[in-house]
């Protein structure tokens, strides 16, 4: 982690380039892993993703079936070398949190009901972690879980909005991150502007709350159309 | 898992009586711990949290030399609810901590940077243990006042050639807000504040608020597995807002 007092800001521009609401470059590649029933690669400039999706298939152990809808399962994990300092493999306290809200993202847009007794797997890889790798991964998670043929009632649509120099900026790079006054994950069904997920560290007034809370939502229908036409490139052919 | 207080809140009800957005009572009691540096015992209702606050001494985070640490834990013990398991903590314990450890921690209620003694290589540790003892429901809001309560009762301990003396005290640990949680839940089309274990059950929604005295919002933390409308966490936020300045009273002496 690495801080700054260096302003991050610079007339009007951010230290990439970018401006407040720019999101950094952004590439999503479905069907990236062939043994899996539905995958996807997804990278938000120097943070990238990968997600395969497995299921609905029977769930084992017997007891932890449920008789009347299938259950989801979410592994957020950050691989060692993703991060500056090695990260120490397995599931910390972090990614234990972040497996949870993922799946609790994710969940309202799926039908599982229509399928007993299974399980939908969602394992999601950071592979390069630089700022927002939460709502990478439910991004990329969203249009695998599509891939797979999982029933949705939408996609899964995931930002960052952060407060940075007293400015509200979209899609916290890691330096923006460790530096931001505020940082919030967003994530919305946008057809129905349902949220999903909402997580915030920081500290805001409850007018900039509002605000990035509605900057957040105007981002994910730029991310929606992104991953739309991911998912319509791969059908193509 | 319904039961008759939950189908009551469906129609607007509650099982004792209260109105939507009326907490159970609440018993805050400080310094029971002894061998603690601070300690808490909150009752919320039948909810009975306990908050133990241990200060150690060890080397600071390398991007952070100059500034003491903050380390929050929480155990579902299994004597707290036959649904507790033993073994290390799971997703919500996990969840739980997380979120009373943002709470603190972003709201910058305890001056971490006085906590230093020589940077880059000694600064103080404050380790907060939440343990639940009964869970009736609302343990989020419960833990979070138990974790103030422990950290306003705490004092900092005597240090002597880079030891700590146990049992001699230098002063109070600087608590500089009263940061409050208050976590909103949705019912139908109803928030409803507090649930008891029971009435969680039909609660598909709830959005955790951290609000400090300034009425800055410190944490978010969505939960459950429904979706929430963006009106829905606007009016769950002016909510929070409204509680936590009666809550705050609590503290005010």
């Amino acid at each position: 982690m690495v801080k700054t007092n260096e302003k991050l800001i610079v007339k009007g521009k951010r230290l990439d380039g970018r401006a407040i609401e720019d999101l950094r470059p952004v590439k999503m590649d479905v069907d990236v892993i062939e043994r899996a029933d539905g995958s996807a690669q997804v990278a938000f400039g120097n943070t990238e993703t990968i997600v395969s999706v497995y299921g609905p298939r029977k769930l084992y152990p017997r007891f932890l079936q449920k008789s009347d809808t299938g259950i989801l399962r979410c592994r957020y994990n950050m691989a060692p070398f993703s991060v500056e300092d090695r990260k120490r493999p397995g599931p910390g306290r972090r990614s234990i949190e972040i497996s949870k809200v993922t799946r609790l993202a994710l969940e309202p847009a799926t039908f599982l009901t229509d399928f007993p007794k299974t399980v939908v797997d969602v394992f999601i890889e950071v592979l390069r972690g630089d700022g927002s790798t939460r709502v990478a991964g439910v991004n990329a998670a969203s249009i695998a879980l599509a891939t797979a043929g999982v029933p949705m009632r939408d996609l899964v649509v995931a930002c960052s909005v952060g407060k940075i120099d007293g400015k509200l900026v979209v899609d916290l790079n890691g330096l923006e991150d460790n530096n931001s006054e505020a940082d919030i994950a967003f994530a919305i069904m946008p057809s129905k502007e349902k949220v999903t997920l909402l997580q915030m560290d920081g500290r805001l007034t409850k007018e900039e709350l509002f605000e990035s809370l509605d900057l957040a939502k105007k981002t994910c229908k730029k991310i929606y159309e992104m991953q739309k036409s991911a998912l319509k490139e791969s059908f193509k052919d | 898992m319904e039961n008759y207080a939950s189908n009551l809140l469906l129609s607007g009800k509650r099982i004792d009586n209260r109105k939507l957005d009326e907490f159970r009572e609440i018993e805050i009691k400080q310094g029971i711990i002894d061998k603690a540096e601070g300690s808490a015992m909150v009752k919320l209702g039948k909810t009975k949290i306990l908050a133990g606050v241990k200060i150690g001494l060890g080397t600071p985070f390398p991007d952070t030399p100059n500034e003491g640490m903050l380390i929050v834990n929480a155990e579902f013990t299994p004597l707290a609810s036959p649904d507790f398991e033993s073994g290390p903590p799971g997703e919500d314990a996990t969840e739980l901590a997380r979120v009373v450890d943002r709470g603190i921690r972003e709201s910058k209620c305890i001056d971490l940077k006085k906590l230093c003694k020589t940077p880059r290589e000694m600064v103080l540790c404050v380790f907060v243990d939440i343990h639940i003892i009964n869970h009736d429901g609302n343990l989020i809001d419960c833990a979070f006042l138990a974790s103030l309560a422990a950290l306003m009762d705490t004092k900092i301990p005597k240090i002597k050639d880079d030891r700590i003396v146990r049992g001699k005290f230098e002063k109070d640990l600087p608590v500089l807000y009263k940061p409050i949680e208050v976590t909103v839940c949705k019912v139908d089309d109803k928030f409803v504040l507090d649930p008891m274990f029971k009435e969680e059950a039909v609660i598909e929604s709830k959005l955790t608020v951290c609000v400090r005295d300034d009425e800055k919002i410190c944490a978010l933390q969505k939960q459950g597995s429904k979706e929430l409308t963006m009106d829905d966490i606007k009016k769950m936020i002016e909510i929070a807002i409204d509680k936590s300045k009666e809550l705050r009273k609590l503290f005010e002496r």
